[in-house]
This record gives structure tokens, sequence and C-alpha cells, in this order.
């Protein structure tokens, strides 16, 4: 098994390889805006690294977010295309996931990134491996009443400390840690799901409003 | 010809997923997933729904020109992506499809000029551009009047729309008739059975001191507008055929005067016209009138080829891999304002080379 794994969901644009036994070479850079000129280079130096070809590789892993879209896309349509042109399947794995596995913590606590707008991305966990809400979207002081308490990881709690007064690193996902999720999963039987985005909100789309009248009345 | 190169092309600038795969000059595919329906209700293209479907269309898309063209992807040489102009969001996605595909195929990448694209398309209509060609790009997107002596390394922008693009204005008039959207097929349906001499609309930036080569639609969609309203407001029967045929008389004079007297002004003896509003069958009447009367020899691909396609992109690649161009960078980024003096987003480093042969070596050799 060699697993490529990518994530470009949150400001890092990451990617690493697991050979099965565990990750044999990775990379991340935190550069929010140029997810689309770092990712494919990042690729080519992390297989360079393992000294591997991407013919090699055995399944993609991506990260489906949620995240910005716009960075949130790069990765998803980077690991379709791979996919269509190798021919392996592509495995989805949510970022806050990643982000919840590289924590490692055995107790209750959750995982946020930062959605912009005032806004996290988030969910709760019960330990590292397993999540107990479906990732929502919401403003920070909305959601207090129910992370009360609970430690936090990821860039939207170390943002928002009225709301995660508990909050600590890692801040954001690194693709190693979501290649050994998947390995794991895998290596358990587990199925994993297609690469779709979790978008959590619909486009920002306004209809326009009725034909302005232009006449001067 | 067997050794003419074979790309694959890529399209998301804008609304339309497209994947063409030319050889040479030569059309194998042209398969384009539209999310215009998804758009309709807006009244305009939506930047977030467009790059949404784009990521959905995508690998579809490339599978069908695949199957159209009847090759394999192995045996392309080269892959091409629209790199700019367009919507940002948009052209990223297809941008990321094409590194990914030419990194994981182990061929060249070329990052191409969308404009450049809508020229160079017409080779696989009427065979290789003359060079120069004098160009009348035409869209919801886009108005321009370009001079391309050398469509891989020489296009020159003499005149451009200073506010709305043509197709816009159609857009806004049908919305002001109630025709829905997009405008530009249904208002040239009623023109057909309405008298384009019935309202004189004006001419915009058609005066001695206007600049010869430059557009304007603003003016002419304000007029429209207020005679239509003026007509409610009387309580009359709005004439929809008259209206419509009068506005985009009034269009498609201008466009085609101006374009006449650059290739004049220039001693250039081609025009095409391309873009999105080149399927208007009073444009294109109008154009061979003129065009006939000058002696200039008149270049319009069919519909299909003037709307955003993929095969426009890669009829630009291919002609980017003829004659020898650098290919793009694995760093390459979309450039949502991409100048058209651009034709292609050459690489720069020195270790684009060695990542290419890195990449070749990856695989089938
Ligand atoms: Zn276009």
């Amino acid at each position: 098994m060699l697993l490529l794994a990518l994530d470009t969901a949150t400001p890092a644009v990451t990617v690493a390889l697991h050979d099965g036994d565990d990750v044999i070479a990775s990379s991340s850079q935190v550069d929010a805006r140029r997810h689309g000129e770092l990712l494919l280079p990042a690729v080519d130096r992390v297989l360079a690294e393992a000294g591997l070809r991407l013919d090699a590789v055995t399944g993609i892993v991506a990260g489906t977010g949620p995240g910005p879209y716009t960075g949130l896309r790069v990765g998803l349509m980077t690991a379709d295309t791979f996919g269509l042109a190798l021919g392996v399947p592509v495995h989805g794995v949510c970022t806050l996931d990643g982000l919840a596995y590289a924590a490692d913590l055995e107790g209750p606590f959750v995982v946020a990134t930062d959605a912009r707008r005032k806004e996290v991305y988030w969910a709760r966990y019960a330990d590292s491996r397993t999540r107990l809400t479906d990732p929502a979207v919401d403003r920070p002081a909305d959601i207090a009443g129910q992370v009360a308490g609970l430690p936090a990881v990821g860039a939207g709690a170390l943002l928002y400390p009225d709301t995660f007064p508990k909050a600590h690193e890692p801040e954001h996902v690194s693709a190693a840690a979501l290649a050994r999720l998947a390995a794991e999963r895998l290596a358990a039987g587990e199925e994993l799901p297609a690469p779709r985005p979790l978008y959590l909100r619909r486009p920002d789309a306004q209809v326009p409003k009725n034909y302005k009248v232009v006449t001067p009345k | 010809m067997a050794d003419e190169p074979l790309v694959l092309g890529i399209e998301t600038s804008c609304d339309e997923t497209g994947v063409g795969i030319v050889r040479g000059t030569t059309l194998l595919a042209d398969a384009v997933a539209s999310s215009v329906d998804e758009h309709a209700r807006f009244g305009g293209v939506v930047p977030e729904v467009a790059s949404r479907a784009h990521l959905e269309a995508m690998v579809p898309t490339i599978e069908r020109a695949l199957k159209e063209a009847g090759v394999s992807a192995r045996d392309l040489d080269g892959i091409a992506v629209t790199a700019g102009p367009g919507l940002a969001g948009a052209l990223l996605v297809g941008v990321s499809a094409a590194k990914a595909y030419a990194y994981a195929l182990g061929k060249p990448l070329y990052g191409v000029n969308h404009l450049a694209s809508h020229i160079c398309v017409d080779q696989l209509e009427h065979g290789p551009l003359p060079e120069p060609t004098m160009a009348l790009l035409v869209s919801g997107g886009h108005s321009s009047l370009l001079l391309s002596a050398d469509i891989t390394s020489d296009v020159r922008p003499l005149g451009a729309t200073i506010d709305d693009a043509a197709g816009e204005a159609f857009d806004k008039i049908a919305r002001v008739l109630n025709l829905g959207f997009p405008g530009g097929p249904v208002i040239d349906r009623y023109a057909r059975e309405g008298d384009p001499s019935a309202i004189a609309f004006p001419r915009g930036l058609t005066g001695p001191r206007d600049p010869a080569y430059d557009f304007s639609f603003s003016g002419l969609k304000t007029a429209v507008a207020r005679w239509i309203e003026a007509k409610r407001a009387a309580g009359e029967e709005v004439p929809v055929r008259d209206v419509s045929a009068s506005f985009q008389e009034a269009v498609v004079d201008v466009l085609t005067r101006k374009a006449v007297r650059a290739c004049k002004d220039e001693g250039v003896d081609h025009l095409m016209i391309g873009g999105g509003v080149a399927a208007n069958s009073r444009l294109r009447a109008l154009a061979q009138e003129r065009c006939e009367a000058a002696g200039i020899r008149l270049r319009v691909p069919r519909p299909k080829l003037c709307t955003d396609n993929g095969a426009m992109v890669a009829a630009l690649g291919a002609e980017m891999v003829a004659r020898n161009r650098a290919a793009s960078d694995w760093d390459l980024s979309a450039d949502s304002s991409l100048p058209v003096t651009d034709p292609h987003v050459p690489g720069t480093a020195h270790s684009h080379d060695h990542v290419h042969e890195t990449a070749r070596e990856n695989l089938y050799t």
C-alpha cells in the first residue's frame, strides 16, 4: 500500500506519503492564498524525498473539509484527477477528523477551524478517533454552551479564546495525520467515502432584485 | 498528419466545463458540461455556483472527451488549460485539474489565454489562421478587437468595451423585456420577426472624436430601458419584436463597423469573429455583408465553437506545441486578469525542465 494524502481545507497546503506502516515523507506550508500554486510542487517534492514515482501510489486520500471553498477545491480537484489518471481509488476524510487524530487526546474535546466571516467550522469528539457531531458552521458565541469546559484544537479555537479558553495546538491539519487515520481505517476494513466537499453553506447568490427602473420619477 | 500534436484542453473560466481534444488543427472531441441552468434564476453567472459545478463535472467530462476522440490519455502530447482571464475560483478548478492530469501522465502543461483561445479555435473550422488576423471577440464577458500577428506570441489589443460587454447588454435588455436568461438567443429569435429600423437607438462611441476601436453599450442599454418604460407608463403594449430588432441592430452595427474599420486601418484582410455573441444571426449576416463590400475575408466558427469550450484551449495548446513554446511550470496559477498580450504563461525556472523530465520518467517509460 502506498497512500498519497493531501489537504487544502485550512491555510496549510499539506501532502504526505504513507507506505502502509507509517508516513515516509511529508510537506506542510501555511499560505492561505496560494493553495493552487503550492500543491503540485509539494507533491513532486514529497515523491522525490521518498524516491518514489506517482505511479507507485495505490490510493489517494483527500481532506474533504469543511474549509474555505476555493482552497478546498484545489485539493479535491487534484485528488480526483490523480485518481482518474492513475486508475486508483480516491478516499475522502473529513479534515476535522484529521485534526482530531493529530490532537491525540483521550477525553472529549472540540475541533474548530476558521470559517472566516467570524464563524468556525467545528465538531465534538469523544476521543481522537470518534466524532460525536456532524461538522457544522456557527458563530463562536452561539456554540459556547455546547463546547463549554472542553479542550479545543484548531485555528478556529485559537482565534476565539472567549468561546474556547482551553484551546491549543495543532492549529492546522497535516496530511501526515490524515494519511495515518486513513491507513488505520482502511487496514480495519473500513470503506472511506468518496471525496465530496463539505461546503456546509449554500453558495452566496443574491437573486437580483426586480428590474430597476432607470427613468427618473 | 499523425505527427501533429495531440492535445487535451480544459476550460473553466466561466460557467462551462469544457474539455476538448485536437490533433493539430483537427477537432477530435468537444465535451462541454454547462451549469447555465443553475444560474438562470439568478439572471447571471454566480461564481460560487460555477466553481462547484466545475469540480463535479470535470472528471466525467474528461472521460467523455477521451471516449469521443477515441484516443488514450497516454498518447497525448500535452495538456492545455485556460489560465485566465475569467472568474478566479472557476479558473482555479480547471488549472488544478490540468496540473494534476499533466503531472500524473508525465505530459507538458500549457497555461493559455482564454481570449487567444477564442481566436485560435477557428483553425479547427477554417484551417491555419492567416497572419495577421483581426479578431472581434464578443460574449457576455468580453468585447474586444484584437490584432493577432502570431497567436502563440503576439496578440495586440486595439479596443475593448469601456463599460458592459456586448453579451451583458443582451442579457439586461432580455431581463427588461422579461425574456429570461441568457438573453442573446431569445433576442435574436424575436428580432428576426421585427423591424431593425423601427426605433433609432443610439450607437455608442461612434462620434468623430470617440476612440475608434473601443465600445460602449451602457448608454444603449439605458436608452432601450427608458423607451420600454415610457411605453409601459403610457399603458401601451411594448413591441417586443421591434425593440429586439432595433436594439440588436444598434449593437451589431457598431461592432461590425469598428471591426471593418480596424481591418482597413491596419491593412488586414481577414476578420474572425468569436465569443458567444458570434452566434447571433444578425451579427454574422451584417459582418458578411460589410466584409464583402470591403474585400475582407470573414471567418466565423460554428456557434458551438464560439461559446466557451475546451476545444479552443486544446487548439491553442496544439499551436504552442507545434511552435515549440515553453511549457508552464507546476506552480502555474490562475490569473483572473491575465492580459491578452500574454497568449500563454511560459515557465521560468530552470528546474521546470527537470521537473518535467522527472515526471515524464515517472510513468510509461
Ligand atoms: Zn469566452
